[in-house]
């Protein structure tokens, strides 16, 4: 939590992780410059204090009230309004709750058995999602940067872009409509001699079709970072790589690939925190009471539990416990990501 | 993903004999190796393929839209419609709720996208500033909440106290701020010449002024961007409505399909047989389907190179 809050100058990088590396070291050295360029200039630290600021640059506060009162209220305030998981709450009163009741609804879903099966559905899904759906993309997008006609390539990226900008009820309409029992996938099967398979009631089928469909959408839209880093790759390199006699898949392997490694990285941590939140509204929309066995995962269970059956206090802990795993992963991940590679999001 | 799948198999091809024609030549241009001719034409078919699977659902509904309900019935219906007919459009568009739905769709959308647009772009010009004091603290303010949120049931709680369910505000206020559109933009502004604004405040404008008379309209591409970023965004989403709206004259079209969706496959999930009423709603779903996405089909040509623009802006710029 405070890595974050005391760092997060760099952070404007995040979604750019081509010029994470880049800006990083022009950020360490600016520092100490500006600092001197004030005690050259200034002379006293008399002009630095916080009065002086909002006198001159009281426009520019004024312009953060609306932005930071949202965040406060929309943003902070849940964050707060999570301590009813350990308080009761009656529907309709105090959103921070009535009276303290400790560890009561911990220990309640700790016994729970149903809420470790959604546990560890949830960890075999994200696992497969996090597998399957992070290495694609930039597959992808090598395959697409061997193509040479920019026409052909152009149109490629366009409609492998088409998906991510699809609502995910069309997703999930999408879905339901390919795998019903007169499907497209189904008249592959019986043509194949095979027998209809009524894929949306049976559990053993969720985690493929919840894996494909994400797959399907994000795959495409996935490779542009990827390509926006490969534009930055310096031509030389590969120049210098040929000359001492590399082909062109050891090009790829030693220009390529390094030159994309701090997306990748950058990426794998982004993913990785996101992990336990796994695409709640299409799991949602895709469960029905006949796969529940394998559809059901944290955030929908919290959903039934604490919307659907207005045990809030519940529901709270329950989503509290998934939101502190995801914010250990991705601290966990990006400093493990900064001891390794020297790549990290902040 | 099957062809993609494929792809790591060619590789390993084509670097035994590209090696012997691209270390003599020492040169940019290079004669291609047949292994490497055989990896691309390879590479451009699998590229077909992903297209051609990215592709399909959508013309399985164009097609299941226009198809008489025996035909999908009996699994007869792909890419071309069988039994064409317009009457499933005209079942759609005779109900007065659908439209109803997507006249809110509309209304939320450009609410919320102007809303969105206010604080965005006002809070990513003040943070844009280096020399603003306790920017970094704001910065982290705001980055912070992607990496932990408050949760579904506080959030639910929230908007119930404040009153908000069943109104427009809990559709178009809670997801105002989209941090990784505030990142691209600050990442914008700060690659704005800081001559011209400074030109602009000797010649008196204000803050207020330099925003609004200055950066703004030499900003438009990216906000025409981002307006595209938060338009289809909205547009798309559901949950929120779901959560929050009761009443069926409040919803916008999202939930409308939601509702279709859950009903067809409730019917399945009885285990009872796919009746008539299944097959119907199997058709009643392709044109639903079809309605509420096709603006979004039909515009994505023109604005795609906007959308991939605004992700080059934040990541491309040094």
């Amino acid at each position: 939590m405070t890595a974050i809050s005391q760092t997060p100058g760099q952070q404007p990088t995040r979604g750019t992780p081509p010029a994470a590396v880049l800006t990083n070291p022009d950020e360490d050295t600016k520092k100490p410059k500006r600092a001197r360029k004030k005690h050259l200039y200034q002379g006293t630290n008399r002009t630095d204090t916080w009065k002086h600021h909002l006198k001159k640059d009281w426009r520019l506060y004024s312009l953060l009230i609306l932005p930071v009162v949202f965040l406060l209220i929309f943003r902070y305030l849940p964050m707060a309004g999570n301590v009813i998981a350990f308080r009761r709450y009656r529907p309709g009163s105090n959103i921070f709750g009535d009276e303290w009741v400790g560890m009561h609804y911990i220990e309640m879903f700790i016994n729970d058995p149903t809420f470790w099966r959604v546990f560890w559905n949830t960890v075999i899904l994200g696992t497969l999602t996090l597998a399957i759906c992070f290495p694609l993309p930039i597959i992808l997008a090598l395959m697409f940067n061997e193509l040479r006609s920019n026409k052909f390539k152009r149109i490629a990226q366009s409609i492998s872009y088409l998906p991510h900008f699809m609502s995910i009820v069309i997703v999930a309409g999408l879905v339901i409509q390919l795998t019903s029992i007169n499907g497209t996938v189904n008249q592959i099967i019986t043509g194949l001699g095979g027998d209809a398979i009524p894929f949306m009631g049976l559990p053993e089928w969720f985690r493929t079709i919840y894996v494909t469909s994400e797959v399907w959408q994000t795959v495409g839209w996935g490779t542009i970072l990827y390509l926006a880093a490969l534009t930055t790759i310096d031509p030389q390199l590969y120049e210098a790589a040929r000359i001492d006699g590399a082909n062109r898949w050891k090009q790829m392997w030693h220009v390529t690939i390094p030159g994309i490694m701090p997306t990748m990285v950058v990426l794998l941590v982004l993913n990785i925190g996101t992990f336990m939140a796994v695409g709640f509204e299409k799991v949602l929309l895709l469960q029905n009471n006949l796969n529940r066995e394998t559809a059901d995962v944290i955030a929908t269970y919290v959903y039934r539990m604490g919307i659907s059956q207005g045990q809030f206090s519940y529901g709270t802990a329950i989503g509290l416990f998934e939101a502190l795993i995801g914010l250990i992963l991705i601290l966990s991940a990006n400093y493990a990501a900064r001891r390794m590679t020297g790549t990290s999001l902040w | 993903m099957v062809s993609t799948a494929a792809e790591p198999d060619t590789e390993p091809q084509k670097d035994k004999d590209v090696a012997f024609e691209t270390r003599p030549t020492r040169s940019t241009k290079i004669k291609d190796s047949t292994s490497y001719t055989a990896f691309r034409v390879f590479n451009g078919i699998a590229i077909i393929l992903v297209c051609a699977v990215t592709l399909y659902p959508f013309l399985n509904i164009v097609a299941e839209s226009f198809s008489g309900e025996g035909y999908i019935r009996a699994g007869m219906v792909n890419i071309i419609p069988r039994g064409f007919n317009l009457t499933t459009f005209e079942v759609v568009m005779s109900d007065p709720m659908f439209w109803r739905n997507y006249a809110n769709t509309v209304i939320y959308t450009v609410v919320a996208t102007v809303i969105a647009m206010i604080l965005t772009t006002t809070f990513a010009y003040a943070l844009s500033k280096k020399h603003l004091k306790g920017r970094t603290f704001f910065i982290g303010v705001a980055v912070f909440t992607m990496f932990f949120n408050g949760g579904l049931i506080p959030n639910y709680v929230l908007i119930n106290s404040l009153g908000m369910t069943n109104t427009i505000w809990a559709i178009v206020i809670p997801n105002a701020i989209s941090i990784f559109n505030l990142l691209v933009m600050k990442a914008f502004f700060e690659n704005f010449s800081t001559e011209l604004e400074e030109a602009a405040a000797i010649d008196g404008l204000t803050t207020y002024g330099i925003l609004w008379r200055v950066v703004i309209p030499l900003s438009k591409a990216v906000i025409a961007t981002m307006v595209l970023f938060y338009a289809v965004q909205f547009w798309n989403s559901w949950f929120q409505a779901f959560l929050y709206l009761d009443r069926r004259e409040l919803y916008p079209v999202t939930v409308y399909l939601r509702n279709l969706l859950a009903g067809a496959t409730g019917t399945q999930d009885l285990g009872g047989d796919p009746g008539e009423s299944t097959q119907i709603a199997a058709n009643v779903r392709a044109v639903t389907m079809l309605l509420t996405t096709l603006p979004i089909i039909c515009l994505y040509p023109f604005l795609q190179k906007y959308f991939v623009r605004g992700i080059m802006l934040g990541s491309v710029k040094q």
